[in-house]
């Protein structure tokens, strides 16, 4: 049934008439044309369509445009800020912890999302944060150093 | 101007506004210089595979040195994860002398950019890469003439740095390559007869590079053909055969043109529905309701081998020399034994996705493909129109593997594009991909070989079946021997396969890669001698004797014979003219069958490496992927029914996976660049099943190494 549905999208409110049992994943992808976020299962198993809501990250082709009203979602495109790359892209930058870059913005906000929750990331704790995040060209071994290299910073007040 | 192919969504083709590349090319200022890749026997292969293809007659590449001196290198290469985009910049700004960042590549534009055959088999550096220097030289000393010219000096005093002629008497005197770009109109076609430079005078080539694309792909503003929306655009869903050859008998879409704004489209096999946002096509589709006849369930993943067998293509010879007779005569010990793999799927994250728009006789694409030029002659004879007619656009892949270079998807977007008048994406979901993915042929390898009681492999007959001859001839020092290859690594004739196959990262090579190294193994282990030192006195190939020695030393490989309970093994293959030779220590947890990798070391000799750090995150991501093919990954399949759908069941290389992987390139600089995309994914499952053999005592011969066939090898070797 169609709503209106309003919540903060990469710092601005946003406000859409719109089913609210919609994937927030199309929503983002085709009426708000945000394409970041990509499709690559839509059961929630793979992690590339990652965003932030209210910092924690969702799979967001699981996630109903319901629940997040009223919250704020970040998506890739929202996490840097003026121009200025967040460390964390940074760091996969120059890591070079990407091939294709498909599954890359996903990559990222979940890595966000796991700072969040504790800045002092051992290399386990990040293997186990990642899991559910998958890239078939086999950047993992970069990824998790540019994660590691990232949180280093992060506490070194950068 | 962002790195990374260029992209434009208008579809009418802003900057050349619908006009063809020649008549671009005469109206764009600058300096446009063409040349040609030699006749590759590959060109010749393809044209056989893609009839439809029209080779190209005069040039097939060509860069431009714009009036702001920035050079932009035109390529119907694809850039899909294995970074090309910045080795050929590499190459080309360094024999051109411009910083790295003035060069924009534009890739896979089919309207601007030259033909290509498409972009798999490791061969973009090895091929395209010395025609792409040799092009930068030329260019390079067409600029310093156009500067003599000028500053009225002679060539011979004149030298280049970063985008600038100058005469080194009077140092003042200078010109930049825009400058000269800005006097006149020059177009040239290149000779191949200026010298590149010697490794010693690399200022970019063969160190380290970050990636062209890295900033896009972290930003989310890199587009791949999914993240492409053209006004008036509709997402498409297709209706599916529950299994492959099931026959459509009734079909009702009666409900699902309900649903408020569905476009309905049926033609023939064709049944598709329609609508502005994809969620709202899905929910369509879910309510079709339509019944298929089946096809009598013939085979399934297990009887497949039997099946395959009954049906094997001709054999051909690869390879001979001696007698078998007497090889067999001279063996102290036989060993014979049938290796088989499993289907595997591509799998990449990004499903199968076009855009197209077709408007009257002409058609625009965006698509995630290998073969963008293949795929701009099947649009064309699909809808009967020019090829001239359909241009294909830039768009970066998300990832490919082989898999992205049949064109299904694009067909059915054009042919929805056509009925409904308007563009239309068609992006598979999981499930599809898993579907009408061309897996890796299952593949059977027989070898009988035997060993002297000196530890001389004296016999070596080789039978592979469908997985064809790259990587199945030995490169040991073995005087009776004979390699026979029963059809190609990709394609089965007609009543083998019950589904599409296609090529797979070094297609067939991670097959007969496996068997060959296990078989080594085994006659190792019968002579008593350990692993390396074995391969080392059976070994005459001086390149391949200094990669597997320089494995040993980074592993800190300690001589026993195996197993030695300690799980640790070694592998050596040869893929896209590159030499790899890799070890590996593993765990293996006897009561669950479990493979744990702990450590991969892999060493490569392939040439020169353009961007060393570029081969290295080839290195270990062939690595990671590899671990999927051993350990894990099958199609399972019962009669058509892919009974693997979803990475619920077919789970491929996880962080937790990860081993320490350490990878190592033997510096050759002299040596022409070879294959780095593929080559380390084909030792990946040999070094793997010989450590577990190492740890265990048993021989894993069937890839994937999943448990339940761990803990059989074990039983069987405890019993035996």
């Amino acid at each position: 049934m169609e709503e209106t549905i309003q919540f903060k999208l990469n710092g601005k409110p946003v406000s859409l008439p719109v089913d609210g049992d919609r994937k927030l994943l199309w929503v983002l992808r085709t009426d708000l044309g945000l394409t970041g976020a990509k499709y690559g299962c839509g059961e929630g198993l793979c992690g590339s369509c990652t965003v932030l809501v209210n910092d924690e990250a969702v799979r967001s082709c699981q996630t109903e445009l319901e629940d997040v009203r009223g919250k704020e979602v970040v998506t890739i495109e929202g996490l840097a800020r003026s121009g200025v790359l967040h460390p964390l892209q940074k760091a996969f930058i120059e890591h070079d912890a990407l091939q294709c870059g498909y599954c890359t913005p996903g990559m990222v906000l979940q890595a966000y999302a796991l700072f969040k929750k504790s800045p002092r990331l051992s290399p386990q704790q990040i293997i186990e944060g990642m899991e559910g995040n998958l890239c078939r060209c086999g950047s993992h071994p970069r990824i998790v150093r540019a994660v590691q290299a990232a949180a280093a910073q992060k506490r070194g007040g950068g | 101007m962002s790195d990374g192919p260029l992209m434009e969504e208008s579809g009418k083709g802003k900057d050349t506004g619908g006009m063809n590349r020649r008549e671009f090319l005469e109206l764009t200022a600058g300096i446009v210089l063409y040349f040609t890749i030699g006749d590759l026997p590959v060109f010749a292969q393809e044209g056989a595979r893609r009839p439809a293809v029209n080779l190209p007659q005069d040039f097939n590449a060509f860069l431009r040195i714009g009036l702001d001196g920035r050079v932009a290198c035109y390529t119907g290469k694809i850039e899909m994860g294995q970074g090309v985009i910045t080795s050929l910049a590499q190459m080309l700004a360094d024999e051109l002398d411009v910083p790295l960042d003035a060069v924009d590549m534009v890739m896979g534009d089919t309207d601007l950019c030259p033909w290509d055959m498409g972009t798999f088999g490791s061969m973009s550096t090895r091929f395209f890469g010395p025609a792409l220097r040799s092009a930068g030289a030329e260019a390079r000393r067409v600029l310093m003439e156009l500067a003599a010219e000028r500053l009225k000096a002679p060539v011979a005093d004149l030298a280049t740095d970063r985008g600038v002629v100058f005469s080194q008497k009077t140092r003042d005197q200078h010109i930049t390559y825009g400058e000269l770009a800005r006097g006149e109109r020059l177009e040239r076609h290149l000779t191949g007869t200026v010298a590149v430079k010697r490794p010693e005078s690399f200022k970019i080539m063969h160190k380290p590079a970050l990636r062209k694309d890295g900033r896009d792909k972290v930003t989310g503003t890199a587009k791949f053909a999914g993240d492409v929306h053209v006004p008036g655009m509709l997402y498409a869903k297709l209706l599916r055969p529950p299994v492959h050859g099931a026959k459509l008998v009734d079909v009702d879409l009666s409900e699902a043109r309900r649903v408020k704004g569905v476009e309905v489209v049926q033609d023939g096999d064709l049944i598709a529905l329609l609508h502005r946002y994809p969620d709202a096509a899905a929910s369509a589709l879910a309510k079709v309701k339509a019944s298929y006849d089946r096809p009598h369930a013939a085979v399934d993943d297990e009887t497949i081998f039997d099946h395959l067998l009954a049906v094997a293509p001709e054999a051909t010879v690869l390879a001979e020399g001696g007698d078998l007779q007497k090889g067999t005569g001279e063996a102290a010990a036989v060993a014979e034994a049938t290796y088989l793999n499993d289907y595997v799927a591509h799998a990449t994250i990004e499903p199968h996705t076009a855009v197209a728009h077709v408007e009257g006789d002409k058609a625009v694409i965006w698509a995630s493909t290998q073969t963008p030029f293949a795929a701009k002659e099947e649009v064309a004879k699909e809808l009967g129109i020019d090829p001239k007619n359909v241009r294909v656009m830039p768009v970066f892949v998300g990832g490919g593997f082989g898999g992205k270079s049949m064109n299904r998807q694009i067909i059915e977007a054009a042919r929805l594009s056509k009925r409904t008048g308007r563009p239309v994406q068609v992006a598979w979901s999981r499930e599809e991909e898993f579907f009408f993915d061309s897996f890796r042929p299952a593949a059977i390898v027989k070898v009988r070989s035997g060993v002297t009681d000196k530890g001389r492999i004296c016999l070596w007959d080789y039978h592979v079946y469908y997985a064809g001859e790259r990587g199945a001839q030995h490169f040991y020092d073995i005087a009776n021997h004979s390699t026979t290859a029963h059809g190609s690594g990709w394609v089965g004739p007609p009543g083998s396969h019950p589904f599409a196959t296609g090529p797979w990262r070094a297609p067939g090579n991670n097959t007969n890669t496996f068997a060959r190294e296990s078989q080594i193994d085994t006659m190792a282990a019968s002579a008593g001698i350990d692993p390396v030192a074995f391969r080392m006195q059976n070994l005459g190939d001086a390149k391949m004797r200094r990669v597997l020695q320089t494995a040993a030393e980074k592993f800190g490989w300690k001589p026993s014979t195996s197993p030695s309970g300690r799980g640790v093994g070694v592998a050596c293959g040869i893929d896209a003219g590159t030499y790899v030779a890799a070890m590996a220590e593993v765990s293996v947890n006897k009561a669950t069958g479990t493979i744990s990798v702990k450590r991969v070391v892999c060493v490569q000799d392939m040439g020169l490496a353009i961007n060393p750090e570029g081969a290295a995150i080839q290195m270990e991501g062939a690595v990671m992927m590899g671990l999927g093919y051993a350990l894990n990954e099958r199609v399972r399949f019962r009669g058509g029914d892919i009974l693997d759908r979803s990475f619920n069941t077919y789970d491929i290389p996880r962080f937790s996976w990860m081993p320490a992987i350490e990878t190592v390139i033997i510096e050759d600089r002299g040596a022409p660049p070879q294959g780095g995309g593929e080559p380390a994914i084909v030792t990946t499952g040999a070094v793997i099943a010989n450590a577990v053999r190492d740890a265990t005592g048993a021989r894993l011969l069937r890839l994937p190494m999943t448990p339940e066939r761990v803990k059989e090898a074990i039983k069987r070797s405890t019993a035996a």
